[in-house]
């Protein structure tokens, strides 16, 4: 009896053990550590974004100092780390503010399109019946039409304002993910446990809070991530054709802009932006498709 | 399928209208006008021009003899390229561009496919990963960086093509390139996707199992399904290309419609915007509309609703 006894609760205590285990969020999360091309990306970009954030106060020139003496001056003269520009100005500070901007502007319009997108996607798939239907049609309009040209239209219309860029940018790309949460959301609402806690008499508000929003987060995660880097080249797209960040205010796409029609006389205007552009681009997709992997196994 | 095809025209033309309409009232809104971008003129000369060109007309009026020019056909004058209709300008500009347009797309699908069949069948070897490596890069260079580092590249260092201008099809080859460049990593990926996903299905277990040599169940069975998919992206990557040439005509400084375009936004040409715009909404509605007609065709697991 008393041997019983023990056994059973040695039996329980490695039950107990044993149901401790791992979250899916630590899973994911070992997971993403394991992949070492997204490890190497988070760190880059960490490291990019200290620069950016606090690059700008450390060198020794303002973006927008202009040194007469010192124009088109090669990387590692005058104390110009990566050279300077036909105004003289330092192209090390110029760089740092374009990474600033670019990385603000892709963060701050995936922010507006994720709030549209997840409140659209969720609201038409959470309603379904007709309401979904007529919401998502209205998606696939706007999906046919060529947006870059409306992106183009906003900023000649309501002048080059900075915040403007935020959020036409932002207006353009909740399409995809407002289609992503829509699915999700319809797939999730017929799962059990949903079932189960309808059942249970919790109300919709708190089946959404609850059991559906906490779902959708990995996907919407991963989206997201991958929508940043997009958005970096959407504005640097528009600053290339002339459209967008002004100076002496500046951004990759600016940078890279002026770098070309200069190629000839000073490479490093050219090659030092376009480098850190396509890096910060990499290591975006990196982290993506690393999150991928690790929150959503099977699409491996 | 006669149904769908009639329902879908009949959302085409609501968001026609809607593309005609929105784009109306953000050029009008937009600051400045065509006729004073560089200098200020006298108030009667402006008063002038502006009634030559209908334009002292209340903005309504003016919209609905726009629409009204539109239905027939009639896409107005230029306001910036003196004595010139719209259409002579597009007519000029887009054969060029379609041009580029087409090569790139022809281009991109001949090397995304063979890249990506060529690494759906050595999946996760080392073949697969430089594939999937360069279609990163091919994502991660932005045209207008890959652009003028080629030009600088085989044109100025090595001299093999010219730097810019139009002068034969030899001018052409590097714009076309640029343009394929994102479109080839996005197709190799597409390919290699739907081969992984076909390759595993029973039936070409089944081809293997009857004894086919490996080239026929690749070619002959594999690749025709694992290329149903792509079909549907002809609509997407039409409005890639289009963006892709706003950037390359630009740098290699080539008479297309994208640069018709750029310019005539930041002038203030109204008309000539609008008519590029509707151009360029329509080719990309027609062939979103083609793609998921062919995908139905090919795929008869896709119904038409």
């Amino acid at each position: 009896m008393t041997v019983l006894a023990t056994n059973l609760r040695r039996d329980s205590r490695t039950m107990e053990q044993a149901a401790k285990g791992r979250s899916l969020w630590d899973d994911a999360r070992r997971r993403l550590f394991r992949n070492r091309a997204a490890v190497a990306s988070m760190i880059l970009l960490g490291l990019f974004l200290l620069a950016a954030i606090v690059g700008p106060y450390l060198t020794p020139d303002h973006y927008d100092t202009i040194n007469k003496g010192d124009v088109w001056d090669p990387p590692l003269t005058n104390g110009h780390l990566l050279g300077t520009d036909s105004l003289g100005r330092d192209l090390l500070a110029r760089l740092l503010v374009g990474l600033r901007v670019s990385l603000a502007i892709g963060v701050v319009a995936t922010a507006v399109s994720l709030v549209i997108g997840v409140t659209w996607g969720a609201t038409a798939g959470f309603l379904g019946g007709a309401v979904d239907e007529l919401m998502m049609r209205f998606v696939d309009v706007l999906y046919t039409l060529p947006f870059i040209f409306f992106v183009i239209l906003l900023m000649v219309t309501f002048g080059r304002h900075f915040l403007l860029i935020f959020l036409a940018i932002g207006c353009v790309e909740w399409l995809t993910m407002s289609r992503i949460v829509r699915g999700q959301t319809l797939s999730l609402k017929q799962k059990e446990f949903v079932e189960a806690a309808r059942a249970s008499g919790l109300s919709t508000r708190a089946i959404i809070g609850r059991h559906i929003v906490p779902n959708l987060l990995g996907p919407v995660v991963v989206y997201a991530t991958l929508t940043i880097p997009g958005v970096i080249l959407l504005e640097s797209f528009l600053s290339f054709l002339g459209m967008g960040v002004q100076e002496p205010l500046t951004s990759l796409g600016t940078l890279i802009s002026n770098g070309a029609e200069e190629m000839d006389l000073a490479p490093w205007l050219l090659i030092f932006p376009s480098l850190v552009m396509v890096l910060t681009l990499m290591a975006f997709n990196f982290i993506g498709d690393g999150l991928r992997d690790a929150i959503d196994p099977k699409d491996r | 399928m006669l149904r769908f095809l009639l329902r879908r025209l009949l959302v085409a033309i609501p968001t026609l209208f809607l593309v005609i309409t929105a784009a109306f009232f953000m050029m009008r809104a937009a600051p400045g006008n065509p006729f004073e971008m560089s200098r200020k003129l006298p108030p009667e000369i402006l008063a002038h021009v502006e009634a030559k060109f209908g334009m002292n007309r209340p903005l309504g009026v003016q919209y609905v003899s726009y629409l009204a020019g539109v239905a027939h056909g009639d896409f107005g004058p230029s306001l910036k390229y003196q004595d010139k209709s719209v259409l002579e300008i597009v007519r000029e500009g887009f054969p060029t561009s379609l041009k580029i347009g087409l090569s790139a797309l022809v281009l991109a699908s001949l090397v995304g496919v063979t890249l990506g069949v060529l690494a759906a069948l050595r999946q996760n070897h080392s073949l697969d990963y430089s594939v999937m490596g360069v279609a990163v890069l091919g994502v991660c260079i932005p045209s207008f960086v890959a652009a003028p580092l080629l030009r600088q590249v085989f044109a100025s260092n090595l001299g093999w093509v010219p730097t810019g201008g139009l002068n034969g099809p030899i001018s052409l080859v590097l714009p076309v390139v640029v343009l394929a460049l994102p479109q080839v990593a996005i197709i190799s990926r597409l390919t290699r996707a739907g081969m992984i996903e076909v390759l595993h299905s029973n039936y070409i277990r089944t081809a293997r199992a009857k004894g086919l040599s490996e080239t026929t169940v690749v070619f002959r069975h594999a690749l025709r399904a694992a290329l149903v998919p792509l079909v549907a992206y002809l609509g997407p990557a039409c409005a890639g290309l289009i963006t892709g040439s706003l950037v390359v005509e630009k740098i290699f400084n080539l008479p297309g419609l994208g640069k018709s375009f750029v310019l005539g936004a930041l002038q203030r040409d109204y008309t000539l915007v609008m008519g590029v715009l509707i151009l360029y909404a329509s080719l990309i509605i027609a062939l979103n509309l083609a793609g998921d007609m062919l995908l139905a065709v090919l795929d008869p697991r896709v119904r038409l609703s």
